[in-house]
């Protein structure tokens, strides 16, 4: 199906008159019912959540079942926080990836990418490449910077290395980057939530 | 959250100030309104702006940024003095009745044992009166000049409603209906919450501010209430995850202090012993950090090395390792490679000049990221710089987009919510997981071999969720809950670890998301059987799927709940044990025989409430007390002390100064737009709701200088000058600041050189100082010139 932008809009306006009239205490099924109408029957439908702010409303990710591309994203309607509702950042999810049906997000990175010292634009590298690099890089300023003790104190670190942000990740992407971090002996562990 | 977001529909009176809800949370309008229309609650709006949630408010009270302690002050004081607070609550569930030390005290803005040379205070008198037997004196009568209650009540008879509103400029009338409409809520059966974010936080005093709302929520019976407490509403969808996971200098997983190079910490022993309380849930403490350890190290951590203890890096003790900290090494040249995760310090970090500078220092940067960000592109000309000049190395990881992997996130209300994969990731992008797990495998791999006991950690870190670049997520959820080692089994929760190495377990908080039953943060039951809005089936809230934390406070001292409408847990005598709707936060077999029945803050030592914060738990005093942001227009009109006494102060060179910067600058959020900018920026749709930077000025601002909407001004301080677009509205209002009008101006600071739409970085603008306890910085209440551009 393509979502044109006069029919985002009126997606949009809908998920609006979602939320008004729930705040009004109002019934809100005939809304939902007129929304059903937008959704395709045989696409697959996987419960996701908004990425956006920390209201953690619920959302439906509609998939093509042949292709397995995404379709569109709309509010969830058995989720108690937003029950269908979406504002204008969470109505708008499906273009992180497609700006309309066919069209990926242009924007969006797909490659790793490397820029070496001095040099005025980036280069297309692959990930085998960018990786056994990153793991290079890391031994090499952790090894020459690591201190063992201080003061006859067992210190085990490197004041050398940064790692920052993670308020945009998912809780086993947090738990496994300071752990490997922890272990790596870094302590410049910092994110968006001292900002 | 101590409370949660459907929650929002059982208040009686939400008092929202330093946020901004109805824009930059907007599903809470929806039980806000619910509690409105079906409850008649009121709703206050406090805010430097007139904006949407003041639109939706019963009462808008303007106030110049960076005078919340007095605001709030004033109704700690109001409050007292006419007897307005619960007075049961108070003399039973807070530290009122405590007498404090004889020689504590507060005199001309500062309280005992500061040191001016140090800029720091000796807490040795922020302590409570012991008798020979070391037990706390108490008076219950609360009438001793000593207690608690006489000091606070003494502390804020200086806030007086004229005081007050000279120093915050909110007129009289609009100030003394918030505190009378606020004060209800102590009735029985009423409640009142208090929902803040970045406005309350990004203050040099910004810890206290916070302490003030929970001061003043205690007073009125507001905590452990449906419809009451303290509400941090967060920015990110998992702030609240990547805080609890501690991914945070001065914290491991789960609020647990991580080691520092001293005596104190030298060893296992002595880490333990300094940092385990002798009383309270924290007594707990060595079966988390040594679960924490074996998750860490595995069969590596044994009894005989410490569980591994020593491998944990220990920080400097003297050296600042926070944000600023961080960045003002960097330009010392102290770092030399940073890792990225979504973060974009030159739009979001303040002082931004001087962060593109620093970041010139680095020998290699990784940034993953799903767009491309101005930090990646920091050595462009577009960015300020020469890229010829510029040798730092920059790798870029395309990562997944949140639909296009699986795994949870922690809402603002510690819902651990699960996430499925919809859709392949574009491209070659890949989930954050895949990348941490690629990276950490390969290092292993350089490791392997290595003999040199400090390779010891990495190499014994256990690393066991596949061999491939897919990790395997389950193995990671299974261990973030704790595992018996001795069967194999997962943990039921946090009550079953132990510290002598048979448990493991990831992060303490969130044991029991995930019991052999199955990970419960997948569950999607629709029940509410109280009506209150808990959904208990609905995914997993930590600790122990508990929705309103201080539960036990929303029953009275005997355990009946205080009012029926507001029932959350209660005793029940023929069982023996707390039972209701919520899991009680509270050990459920304390009766009514036991002295600890009326203790309800478990997490405390002496299980009460804080009116006063004993021992330096705050570095800048035991009562939150008014100091004027960092850059003021104006004296501080409480006490000879202009500003907090004990921030620390980066670059003095840089304070602009009222003459040549005359204007109150705030930054904030639109609704359209996402932080640093890059997710919405990005998005056809929203770059065409908000497709430009813009100062917000008043009417009046804007006629003294000439300026219609649309004109083009400098904004500029001796940080930075920025040219924008002026956007004049009805919203800023000039304020009578001690019989002088003042102009407030916003920036939204989601704008930058890179992505669909551009604009201007507000962030040049602001300082490099911050909270003296967090270090969150001053990016509200710092002062700007604006002028025509031509
Ligand atoms: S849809 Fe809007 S209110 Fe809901 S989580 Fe997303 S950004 Fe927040």
């Amino acid at each position: 199906m393509a979502i044109t932008r006069r029919e985002f809009l009126k997606l949009s306006a809908l998920s609006t008159a979602v939320l008004m009239t729930a705040e009004l205490g109002l019934d809100n099924s005939k809304a939902y019912a007129q929304a059903q109408k937008y959704r395709i029957k045989t696409a697959k439908k996987t419960p996701t959540l908004c990425p956006f702010c920390s209201a953690g409303c619920g959302m439906l990710a509609y998939t093509d079942t042949k292709t397995g591309e995404l379709l569109y994203v709309v509010g969830d309607p058995d989720h108690p926080v937003n029950r269908g509702g979406a504002c204008s950042k969470g109505a708008s999810i499906y273009q992180i990836r497609n700006i309309a049906p066919g069209k990926p997000n242009p924007r969006r990175l797909t490659k790793p990418l490397y820029r070496a010292p001095g040099s005025k634009e980036f280069k297309e590298v692959t990930w085998e490449w960018a990786i056994s690099e990153i793991a290079k890089r890391i031994k090499d300023t952790r090894d020459r910077t690591f201190i063992k003790e201080e003061d006859g104190i067992t210190v085990m670190r490197t004041d050398h290395i940064a790692c920052l942000g993670g308020a945009a990740l998912d809780n086993e992407e947090t738990y496994l980057l300071q752990k490997l971090m922890r272990g790596l002996g870094v302590v410049y562990i910092e994110h968006q939530a001292r900002l | 959250m101590t409370n949660h977001w459907i929650d929002l529909k059982n208040t009686d009176c939400a008092l929202i100030i330093g946020a901004n809800p109805f824009e930059n949370h907007p599903v809470s309008s929806k039980w806000l309104m619910e509690a409105k229309v079906k409850r008649g609650a009121k709703i206050i709006s406090v805010d430097p702006r007139f904006t949407r949630t003041s639109s939706k408010a019963d009462i808008y009270a303007p106030l110049r940024a960076g005078t919340d302690i007095a605001f709030i002050g004033g109704m700690i004081n109001y409050i007292l003095e006419n007897e307005l607070y619960d007075h049961e609550y108070v003399a039973n569930y807070t530290n009122a009745s405590f007498l404090v030390h004889d020689d504590y005290k507060f005199e001309d803005g500062l309280f005992s044992g500061y040191d001016p040379k140090e800029r720091k205070y000796d807490f040795s008198t922020w302590e409570y009166k012991k008798n020979e037997k070391g037990e706390i004196e108490k008076d219950p009568t609360l009438k001793h000049p000593r207690t608690v209650f006489q000091l606070l009540k003494q502390h804020y008879s200086r806030y007086t409603i004229d005081k007050v509103c000279e120093i915050t400029g909110t007129p009289k009338e609009i100030y003394l209906e918030v505190i009378k409409t606020f004060a209800e809520t102590a009735k029985r059966g009423k409640s009142g919450t208090i929902l803040y974010a970045m406005g309350g936080t990004q203050h040099s005093c910004g810890s206290q501010i916070v302490r003030s709302y929970a001061i003043l929520q205690l007073l009125l019976g507001n905590m452990g209430v449906p419809g009451g407490g303290v509400n941090a509403l967060r920015g990110e969808s998992n702030v609240q995850g990547s805080t609890d996971f501690g991914l945070l200098n001065h914290i491991i997983t789960g609020y647990i202090s991580t080691p520092i190079a001293q005596p104190e910490h030298k060893d296992l022993k002595a880490y333990l012993e300094k940092e385990t309380p002798k009383t309270g849930f924290w007594s707990n403490k060595p079966k988390f950090f040594i679960s924490y350890l074996k998750a860490m190290y595995y069969d590596k951590a044994t009894k005989d090395n410490e569980f591994g203890y020593q491998w944990l890096p220990k920080r400097h003790p003297k050296k600042n390792y926070t944000y600023i900290g961080l960045f003002e090494n960097l330009a010392k040249g102290e770092l030399e490679g940073m890792l990225l995760f979504g973060q974009n310090p030159i739009v979001g970090g303040p002082n931004s000049n001087r962060e593109r500078e620093a970041l010139k220092n680095l020998k290699w940067m990784v940034a993953v990221d799903l767009w491309m960000t101005e930090t990646m592109r920091f050595w462009t000309e577009e960015a300020g710089s020469n890229p010829a000049e510029v040798q730092t190395e920059v790798f870029v990881l395309p990562a997944a987009a949140s639909f296009e992997k699986q795994g949870s996130i922690s809402s603002s209300g510690r819902w651990i919510q699960w996430r499925w994969k919809a859709v392949e990731p574009l491209g070659e992008a890949k989930a954050d997981l895949d990348i941490i797990h690629m990276l950490a495998l390969e290092l292993k791999k350089l490791y392997a071999q290595s003999q040199r006991p400090e390779d010891e950690p990495i190499k014994n870190l256990y690393w066991d969720y596949g061999t491939g670049n897919e990790c395997d997520i389950d193995r990671v959820a299974r261990e973030i809950n704790g595992i018996d080692l001795t069967t194999g089994k997962q943990v039921e929760n946090f009550l079953k670890l132990a510290d002598d190495g048979s448990t493991l377990c990831g992060n303490w908080i969130y044991s029991g998301f995930y019991p052999e039953a199955g990970n419960l943060a997948q569950r999607r039951e629709q029940d509410d059987p109280s009506g209150l809005g808990l959904y208990p089936k609905w995914t997993y809230a930590w600790p122990l799927n508990r929705r309103i934390l201080y539960n036990r406070a929303s029953a009275d001292p005997t355990g009946k709940p205080w009012h029926p409408d507001k029932a959350v847990i209660w005793w029940d005598e023929n069982q023996k044990k707390w039972v209701g709707h919520d899991v009680p936060d509270f050990k459920p077999t304390i009766g009514p025989d036991d002295p600890a029945f009326v203790n309800p803050f478990i997490m405390q030592t002496d299980g009460k409430g804080w009116l006063f914060a004993p021992q330096g738990k705050l570095k800048d005093g035991p009562f939150p007390e008014h100091y004027e942001p960092w850059e003021s227009p104006v004296q501080n009109l409480l006490s000879p002390v202009q500003n907090n006494p004990v921030i620390k102060i980066w670059r003095p060179e840089e304070q602009s100064d009222a003459q040549n910067y005359p204007y109150v600058a705030i930054t904030y959020r639109v609704s359209e737009h996402w932080q640093a900018g890059a997710m919405t920026r990005n998005l056809p749709w929203q770059a065409e709701l908000v497709p430009e930077m813009f100062v917000e000025i008043g009417e009046e601002l804007a006629r003294e200088l000439g300026v219609k909407s649309g004109d083009e001004v400098i904004v500029e301080n001796k940080r930075g000058s920025i040219k924008v677009k002026a956007y004049v509205t009805k919203r800023m209002k000039p304020l009578m600041v001690n019989g002088i009008k003042r102009h407030q101006v916003g920036l939204p600071w989601h704008f930058g050189f890179q992505g669909l739409i551009t604009g201007e970085i507000a962030n040049k603008l602001t300082p490099y100082l911050g909270d003296a306890n967090t270090m969150i910085p001053e990016y509200k209440g710092f002062l700007v010139n604006v002028r025509r551009a031509k």
